[in-house]
């Protein structure tokens, strides 16, 4: 060898440096091209960072854990896109901070669930999943029915997400609380928040207070539905 | 004699002359109490999370006892709780002896890695259940947890690496480039995974430096690499060391270890994308991914065949010693784990796999049978040679431990084998009339059977916990003696 191995095991300095080398190089090669490579994250249209109520659902969803039993990314095979829908792209989750791709179907996938339930089926599903799929394996969310969401909170975690880079407007930060309210109340007119957020669902809430459970139901309706599959200038996808 | 366990590097002469060093063995006990405490705890978590998923009613309908705050419960105190009480703990143990040093740092460094490190586990579960979570797959904590954690893993660094500045034997041990890997790794891990902006001083909630698919390979850089050198370069430590002891035999080939290190933390690094594979992940990550992860079968076999080879000319003593056997039979499901691991990382088999229960029976051959295993044949060794027992308790117990635990483990893989195996099949399964023939629902419903068997292999092995727990306690509490066994005359102590 034209390095004896004694040297390196003599010095624990040698060893430590070569270790860190060592264990650097798989990672550079990896990583840095992903961050610096355009192509990564195709170009298409219709994705938006989150609504506020849509934000608030989210944070719900990673607080609970629901990573753990449903995955949010639709995998390039032939039964999948069959069962879920159109796979999913990077550009997809490219507001989601962390992402929640999932690595365990206890559940179905949800990177498209959007659309595809009613509200009234995701507040009786939410509540007591039994209910609605016998089989489920569930626990009960029904107590995210009565946690109210706050408003003020929920514009700290917006600007938080825009210090990172999430492209919100000084318009949207300025109408956090009016787009919460319209987008979990359905007798509110909601061309405000559809126009800053389009394809906004508007949630089922009782009118009064703004819900947990509305915010997660609102996330849970604007999964997948933002890339519009049918715009012919979405169509070259393929990275 | 310890000259045999130090490997095959250059003998250091004369031991017996030398002046006896006096170890710090009180941090050692403590993380030996720790290791055994967080085992049943995590075992106890794993046994209910089986139990709710084959009776959902044991979610309880409370908000903090639902699967989905409980799963990182489990995690935690299995793999950092368990297993990193049972790394750190071992590794002050042989960072001393094999380089014939105190541990630096004094005591109150020393203490301060205890009980900072069981603070942040009890922190981090009480997080979870309290609903607090990062959501990234055992990067949990958030982000205040995780600066107090830098702050404990440094102090540990420093008591580690600062002993081996003191050793008085010129060479390294192997078993210390392991660990040394493993402490140095996981600090990179940690920070590159965890960057996160607060949205507050005083609030817990922070969100992510990286975002969607950067976020995703970042996080897979960690995650596998938890497994790599947590899981893996760590407890290779712990067997270099172990198993020459418990064997009396040295290190069957110090080339081989050599060769193997380098090779496996190189390759380790690259493996991550296979947890992303057929997503949007652009292809060249998986692929490069895919190709690492099926070279690292060879540098994992080399581990493996470097442990069971040191046995040469001692293989009797697995009938006479428990704690020997555990460790062997870790060793075996170590290199079976590290089969199955890089046949699942080919895109075609892991576009079955993935998302799949094989996936949770492939890492609990490695968590049981080889993390579990190895720690549970330390930690038999360690409790009578520091607490100054002749023996244990009962061998008999051991040997019960062993086989209800081993069963334990057979009950659990083979029923998620199935399971996983079955889940892949039914979502790509398609009638004859070319629609997909099963409803989501229809395959979890299909996994009930095997969800209650795999429940009964995690009563087994929680049951082996506690049995072992008990002979230790029953160890301890037997009279000292001073007739102190001849392997723990042979660790120099």
């Amino acid at each position: 060898m034209f390095i004896r191995h004694e040297t390196i095991e003599k010095n624990a300095v040698l060893l430590m440096v070569l270790t860190v080398l060592t264990i650097s190089i798989g990672g550079i090669v990896e990583l840095v091209p992903l961050f610096t490579i355009e192509t990564t994250v195709e170009k298409v249209e219709g994705v938006r960072p989150y609504s506020p109520l849509e934000l608030a659902g989210r944070d719900i969803y990673v607080r609970e854990g629901c990573y753990t039993c449903h995955s949010q990314q639709i995998r390039a095979l032939k039964d999948e896109v069959e069962r879920y829908g159109h796979y999913s792209l990077a550009a997809e989750s490219m507001y989601d901070r962390p992402f929640q791709w999932g690595s365990k179907r206890n559940g179905p996938d949800l990177a498209r669930v959007g659309g595809k339930y009613s509200n009234d089926w995701h507040y009786a599903h939410l509540t007591y999943p039994q209910a609605m799929v016998p089989e489920s394996l569930m626990p009960r969310y029904a107590f995210l029915a009565t946690r109210p969401v706050d408003a003020a909170k929920v514009a700290r975690h917006m600007r938080t997400n825009r210090a990172l880079g999430n492209p919100y407007t000084e318009e949207q930060l300025a109408n956090v609380a009016a787009d919460l309210e319209a987008q979990a109340d359905p007798q509110a007119d909601p061309s405000d928040v559809q126009r800053r957020y389009p394809k906004a669902v508007q949630a089922a809430g009782s009118g009064r207070v703004v819900s947990e459970m509305d915010a997660l139901v609102a996330y849970l309706q604007v999964l997948g539905t933002m890339v519009d599959f049918t715009n012919p200038a979405n169509e070259n996808l393929k990275q | 004699m310890s000259d045999l366990a130090i490997g095959a590097g250059a003998m250091a002469p004369a031991r017996a002359v030398r002046a006896a060093v006096a170890y710090n063995e009180d941090v050692v006990k403590k993380f030996t109490i720790a290791a055994m405490f967080w085992a049943v705890v995590a075992f106890t978590v794993g046994v209910l999370l089986a139990l709710q998923l084959a009776f959902p009613i044991f979610n309880l309908g409370l908000e903090f006892t639902g699967f989905g705050r409980l799963r990182p419960v489990h995690t935690s105190a299995a793999i950092f709780a368990f297993g990193g009480s049972a790394l750190i703990g071992t590794s002050f143990y042989v960072v001393q002896r094999t380089c014939r040093a105190r541990l630096f740092g004094g005591e109150a460094l020393a203490n301060f890695v205890f009980w900072g490190y069981q603070f942040f586990i009890v922190m981090a579960a009480l997080s979870y259940v309290m609903g607090y979570s990062q959501s990234m797959e055992y990067a949990e904590p958030e982000w205040h947890l995780d600066v107090f954690l830098t702050i404990v893993w440094v102090a540990y660094g420093i008591a580690f690496i600062g002993t081996v500045f003191l050793r008085e034997e010129p060479h390294i041990y192997v078993a210390n480039w392991f660990y040394m890997a493993f402490i140095i790794t996981i600090a990179v891990l940690h920070l590159g995974n965890n960057m996160a902006l607060p949205v507050s001083f005083f609030e817990a909630k922070s969100y992510s430096v990286y975002t969607g698919v950067q976020s995703a390979l970042v996080q897979w850089w960690y995650g596998h690499n938890a497994v790599g050198f947590f899981l893996t370069a760590g407890f290779l430590g712990m067997m270099y060391y172990f198993i020459p002891k418990q064997a009396n035999r040295p290190v069957y080939s110090y080339r081989l270890s050599v060769v193997h290190f380098w090779s496996l933390i190189f390759m380790y690094i690259w493996a991550g994308p296979h947890h992303l594979h057929y997503t949007s992940l652009p292809d060249w990550a998986q692929t490069v991914g895919m190709v690492f992860s099926i070279i690292l079968w060879m540098p994992s076999w080399g581990g493996m065949i470097n442990g069971l080879m040191t046995l040469s000319g001692a293989w009797d003593k697995l009938r006479t010693d428990p704690g020997l056997r555990f460790s062997v039979t870790a060793v075996g499901f170590y290199g079976m784990s590290t089969f199955e691991g890089p046949m699942m990382s080919i895109k075609e088999v892991n576009g079955l796999a993935h998302y799949t229960d094989w996936v949770v029976g492939h890492v609990h051959s490695g968590a049981l049978g080889w993390v579990a295993f190895i720690s549970f044949g330390a930690i038999y060794y360690l409790v009578p040679a520091l607490w100054r027992r002749s023996g244990l308790y009962s061998h008999r117990l051991a040997e019960w431990h062993f086989w209800i635990a081993t069963l334990g483990i057979v009950l659990y893989i083979t029923s998620m084998w199935v399971a996983g195996i079955m889940q892949g099949l039914m979502w790509r399964a398609y009638d004859k009339f070319g629609f997909l023939q099963y409803s989501f629902a229809e395959s979890v419903n299909a996994m009930h059977p095997y969800y209650v068997i795999r429940m009964l292999g995690g009563v087994m092995f929680l049951t082996g916990g506690l049995i072992m727990a008990y002979n230790l306690i029953m160890t301890v509490r037997s009279p000292a003696t001073d007739i102190r066994p001849a392997r723990a005359v042979a660790a120099g102590a």
